[in-house]
């Protein structure tokens, strides 16, 4: 028996020993070329001037911040700037750049040069606020110039913003890849054409562009936080997702995002690929319009909330990598509201509320379905066509419409759609960037119109006190929950697939990170 | 000869005019902005409001199209809104793209479909002629989007012969010069890559070149079968002449004129059809570009490409009616 | 019935050719399945259980489940409604719109017939699914808007074969002496130039009407024809891509519908061909 368990012990020690060494013991390597595969190509290089993922992605890795997200998360961690004060106000914002900071053209990158790019975003008549519309500046900071109403340079490392009123998420808003700090030499070498010919500070240095195909970045030997493990990195654009996921399953692209959710199983099998979960900051919703009948009645809203079984929809068409939603915004925001009593899966209560709403018999409508896959919803017409079953079960009959993106976009925005599938990708961790921007009466597109809420988010905004603002966005969700603007949904947790040689590669709920400290096991 | 070719180019004046009238009011009428798309959920009535004033979308349609048709008479197409890049730059840097699959597909179904044809004319009536007819009719009726979801299944995925999609693969050391990637491998003289494009050609190229590769087959076959009935080659045989002198010399030269016609029909479809496959594909082609800027509403992009389109299809066109000469001195041009 | 009638010589001719009969018996059964759908059907084409998603075929589904856990076959089987009707009612409109513009040109000639038939000839320069993605843009991706552009793609080759076949006849004895004996433009038009491009016009028809069901497939695979969950061939296609690896069936079977249907057609039309015109390319 002690023998046994001698021989156990033994075994067992062996046993943990050799998994440290493969899961823990091992140093990152440097070197190699890892290539990334995606759904499309970027729009442009300049960060201020595009809106999509896509170019986000890229350039996360040439551009460095003034501060940045702490990798997995939307805390704010240093960057560019070493460390920070804020006034007692709330209003002037003090930052402190390290001094070895470079752009890969080789200027230095200081106090000046953070000017110079708050200017030119912030000044419609900057010589060089040129080559689009600088739309993500307006967007976060109210407009142009908007709350910042001064940068100084108070010496050749610090820099230092004054607002003209309290911004409560402005950290966080620096942090966001759009307000990358660029080289003034290249901005004003190339003019129009800077987004073809990005100049930043961060771990990588641009290489080439071959537009549709391909963007090709390669280590920045002289980052200031030291150079990154890979040589090189390559952006391939592939559309299709089968076709993305048969290159990597061909070997010929170490990383996808945009798995398609019929491709989790088989990832989770084989042996030559992993499969990591990008942390939920979404919404996927369904909602309905007020100006349209029935769904001005509030009874009409609260029975399709009990008509649609969530878990249902994510069993079948998230491969169960989603939650159900009972919230407008996801949990892993602070501020969520997690004492609220979700609408439970009940077709009969639905029925009921029908009935008492006056439609024992039933009613048509319209059900907009988007055309394209999206993070929070990978599978629009299947998931469309599932609600279509589910309401059909309470005696509802949906017919389901659709357009082109662009369209669909603009007619929901219009207030054209009567019910409409759609959703929401966090920016920045705000709750703000969730409540006020999709359901305020100035943003909302389902005519939605509560002036109780408004007041509320408004306050919000104001307060620069975490724990009132928390407090009040909880009463927000109370307030939602009770309208019943939409059907909330799911918050999903994108899947990524990749080779198990990529190593520490962590996914950030905002949907892009630095690829600084992944390396390949070769 | 040279004042027919100037009569045919200018009768084009007309038809250029009418194709850019009608792309500028279709493209115009869909609902839908590029600032809407480029956005995403992005967009607000503000930003897409500044997009759309920058842009000078908010000007009235005829001054809009009097802006668009100015730059295209100094021949300039214009920016495209997503990229920034001159439109001219984007159609040149992807024509090469479709036109070599154009080319593969064209040649494929050449190479397969002529020498089909005469042989299923001269054994008319035998089981290769019933088959080979069969198999053409089916190709003719396949959904080529389906063919090629098939090539990629079988030969993709489950056989592991051929790459799914795209032109090229990453590895591969390749600096393209006229972006016709077999063309341009050629010239230096790297074997690597040409194989490589090779191989990435192969299921697109086939796939595209299935129907007109049934359509030529199914031709040569009736105009072969048309001329071996006429008399100058009942004569040829009563001469003595050997039955493969007589079919490849006289009867091929005088059934070409019909056939030379559905290639160059088949080749002006395919640039245009390329479409569907170039989607299935990952292929980075015009095609695929143009449906994609439609839905990205990126004007100057769809006008500058479908005028381009028509303007290489009515080019082959003529290119094909000039090509009779040269096969058949009988026909003159006036 | 008199035996000399050049329809009743067709209908003989087309009896003795195999490919013709192949093809109005491909399209009977298409038909007859068509018309018997609810009674052949083993499910209902909607009915979906999304917990029997991707179903290998079996015996309870003899060609398996598709995304939404429904039965292929049923939706196969009334899918052929709807291609039938693709096909009917976008070359009857291209139909219609084409032999008018066609008789008109080519009756008229002058100004009317360069006019119209520039136009024809502007709208064969465009790429024909580039033109037919752009009208289905505007409209809005719905089944009717689908085959509305097919039909307009379509209208100008009616139109060129109509006119051709006009121009060549108007100048005729016959048509000169109907005019003398009074009968207006629009009893000559009906009574003898129509006629007279029969023959070419059916079998472009029928031709036509297999490129229609292809070109349907082609726009509901690419999200622009029919919306779900209407069991339309081409658009069970479409959602078949992202299965390819884990339930091949889902894309088989119904792009082998697509070639069955289309099939007649094409086989129909060159038997017509065959029996109607001998001359006639047989392209």
């Amino acid at each position: 028996m002690i023998k046994r368990s001698l021989v156990m012990f033994v075994i067992l020690s062996m046993l943990i020993v050799g998994l440290s060494i493969g899961a823990y013991a091992q140093d990152p390597e440097y070197g190699g070329t890892f290539v990334f595969g995606r759904g499309g190509d970027s729009v442009g290089l300049d960060p201020i001037q595009v809106t999509d993922g896509e170019s986000f992605k890229v350039t996360q890795q040439i551009y460095d911040n003034l501060v940045q997200y702490e990798p997995g998360t939307t805390d704010v961690i240093p960057a560019l700037a070493k460390e920070w004060d804020v006034s007692e106000d709330g209003k002037t914002w003090t930052f402190y750049l390290r001094e070895n900071a470079m752009f890969h053209d080789g200027n230095p990158v200081n106090a000046e040069a953070v000017k110079w790019n708050f200017d030119r975003w912030r000044f419609e008549d900057h010589e060089y606020h040129i080559g689009g519309e600088f739309i993500y500046y307006g967007y976060m900071f109210g407009g142009f110039p908007g709350v910042i109403e001064e940068v100084n340079v108070v010496d050749e490392y610090t820099v230092e913003f004054v607002l003209n009123k309290t911004q409560a998420p402005f950290l966080n808003n620096l942090a966001m890849v759009p307000f990358g700090i660029s080289s003034p030499v290249a901005v004003k070498k190339w003019g129009e054409d800077y987004f073809k010919h990005p100049v930043g500070s961060g771990a990588f240095k641009f290489v080439e562009w071959q537009e549709g195909n391909r963007v090709v970045v390669e280590a920045n030997e002289d980052y200031w936080g030291g150079r990154p493990y890979l040589d090189k990195v390559v952006f391939r654009s592939i559309p299709d997702n089968a076709a993305r996921f048969m290159e990597l399953q061909a070997g010929t692209i170490d990383m996808m995002d945009g798995v398609s959710p019929e491709d989790v199983e088989s990832i989770k099998t084989a042996e030559d690929l992993n499969l990591l979960l990008r942390p939920s900051m979404n919404v996927g919703y369904f909602a309905m319009n007020f100006s349209m009948p029935p769904f001005d009645d509030p009874l009409v809203r609260k029975a399709f909330n009990h008509a649609i079984n969530k878990e249902a929809l994510i069993g079948a068409f998230y491969a169960g990598l989603a939650e159900p939603a009972k919230n407008p915004m996801p949990p892993s925001i602070w501020g969520y509201n997690d004492a609220i009593e979700p609408y439970e899966y009940n077709p009969e209560k639905a029925k009921e509320l029908l009935a008492e709403a006056g439609y024992e018999d039933g009613f048509e409508f319209d059900l907009w379905y988007m055309p394209v896959p999206r993070p929070y919803m990978p599978q629009g017409k299947f998931i469309a066509q599932a609600i279509q079953n589910f309401l059909s079960q309470v005696g509802v009959t949906a017919n389901l419409v659709s357009y082109d993106w662009g369209t669909y976009l603009d007619k929901t925005r219009n207030e054209e759609a009567q019910t409409y599938l759609l959703g929401w990708t966090g920016d920045n961790g705000d709750p703000d960037n969730f409540l006020y921007v999709l359901l305020d009466k100035t943003n909302s597109d389902n005519a939605y119109e509560s002036e109780e809420l408004h007041e509320v988010l408004v306050e919000a905004q104001r307060t620069i006190d975490k724990d009132k603002r928390i407090e009040l966005y909880k009463e927000a969700q109370e307030i939602i929950h009770e309208d019943a603007p939409w059907v909330p949904l799911v918050h999903s947790t994108p899947p990524l697939a990749l080779k198990p040689m990529v190593k520490n590669y962590i996914p950030n709920p905002t949907s892009t990170e630095k690829f600084k400290d992944v390396w390949l096991d070769q | 000869m040279f004042n027919y070719i100037i009569k045919r180019i200018v009768a084009l004046i007309p038809i250029i005019i009418g194709v850019s009238i009608i792309v500028f009011l279709l493209i115009h009428l869909i609902p839908g902005d590029p600032a809407q798309t480029m956005l995403g959920e992005r967009a607000t009535e503000e930003t897409v409001q500044r997009l759309r004033e920058q842009m000078g979308l908010n000007d009235p349609l005829y001054a809009q199209f009097g802006r668009f048709f100015k730059n295209l008479l100094r021949g300039d197409l214009g920016r495209s809104i997503t990229s920034n890049n001159p439109v001219a730059v984007e159609i040149s840097q992807r024509f090469p793209a479709t036109l070599e699959l154009s080319i593969f597909a064209i040649v494929f179904a050449v190479l397969v479909g002529v020498p089909a044809g005469i042989l299923a004319a001269t054994k008319q009536n035998s089981w290769f002629d019933n088959l080979s007819m069969l198999v053409a009719l089916i190709g003719v009726s396949m959904p080529i989007f389906w063919l090629g979801l098939m090539f990629i299944w079988l030969f993709a995925v489950t056989l592991g012969w051929f790459p799914p999609s795209s032109r090229m693969s990453v590895g591969v050391v390749f600096e393209p010069i006229t972006n016709l990637y077999l063309l341009d491998s050629i010239i230096q003289l790297n074997y690597l890559a040409f194989i490589d494009a090779l191989r990435h050609l192969v299921l697109p190229g086939i796939a595209l070149g299935t129907i007109p590769m049934a359509i030529i087959a199914r031709m040569t076959r009736s105009s072969m079968l048309e001329v071996l009935k006429q008399d100058y080659i009942r004569t040829a045989y009563a001469k003595g002449l050997v039955k493969r002198v007589v079919v490849y010399k006289h009867a091929l030269k005088n059934a070409m004129v019909p056939i030379i016609t559905v290639v160059g029909l088949q080749f002006g479809v395919l640039l245009g059809g390329a479409v569907l496959t170039e989607t299935i594909f990952s292929w980075p082609g015009l095609g695929k570009y143009l449906v994609d800027a439609i839905y990205a509403r990126d004007f100057p992009v769809v006008q500058g490409g479908i005028l381009f389109f028509a303007i290489v299809f009515v080019l082959v066109n003529l290119v094909v009616d000039l090509s009779y000469a040269t096969i058949d001195p009988r026909i003159q041009y006036n | 019935m008199n035996l000399n009638n050049p329809w009743f010589e067709a209908w003989k001719r087309l009896r003795k050719s195999k490919i013709g009969l192949a093809g109005i018996a491909i399209i009977f059964i298409l038909v007859a399945v068509a018309i018997f759908a609810p009674l052949i059907a083993p499910y209902s084409p909607i009915e979906q259980d999304i917990m029997s998603r991707y179903q290998a075929p079996s015996q309870r589904h003899l060609l398996g489940t598709d995304e939404m856990g429904r039965d292929i076959l049923s939706r196969i089987i009334y899918g052929s409604r709807i291609s039938l009707q693709v096909g009917l009612f976008s070359i009857g409109l291209a139909l219609v719109i084409g032999v008018t513009l066609g008789l008109i040109a080519g009756y008229y000639g002058g100004y009317l017939d360069m006019i119209i038939m520039r136009i024809m000839d502007i709208m064969l320069a465009f790429p024909s699914v580039l033109l037919a993605i752009a009208i289905v843009a505007i409209l809005g991706p719905q089944l009717k808007n689908a085959m509305l552009a097919i039909g307009i793609i379509n209208i100008p080759r009616f139109a060129r074969i109509i006119r051709s076949s006009t121009i060549t006849i108007k100048e005729d004895e016959f048509i000169s002496a109907a005019r003398v004996l009074g009968a207006g433009d629009f009893r000559i038009i009906l009574k003898h130039l129509l006629p007279n491009a029969m023959a070419p016009l059916i079998v472009q028809t029928t031709l036509s009407i297999a490129t229609a069901i292809l070109e349907a497939a082609a726009l509901s695979f690419l999200g622009l024809g029919a919306q779900p969950p209407t069991p339309e061939w081409g658009a069970m296609l479409s959602d078949a891509r992202s299965s390819l690896q884990k339930a091949p069936w889902v894309m088989t079977f119904p792009g082998m519908a697509i070639i069955f249907g289309v099939l007649g057609f094409n086989l129909l039309g060159d038997g017509l061909r065959d029996a109607l015109d001998p001359k006639m390319k047989n392209v």
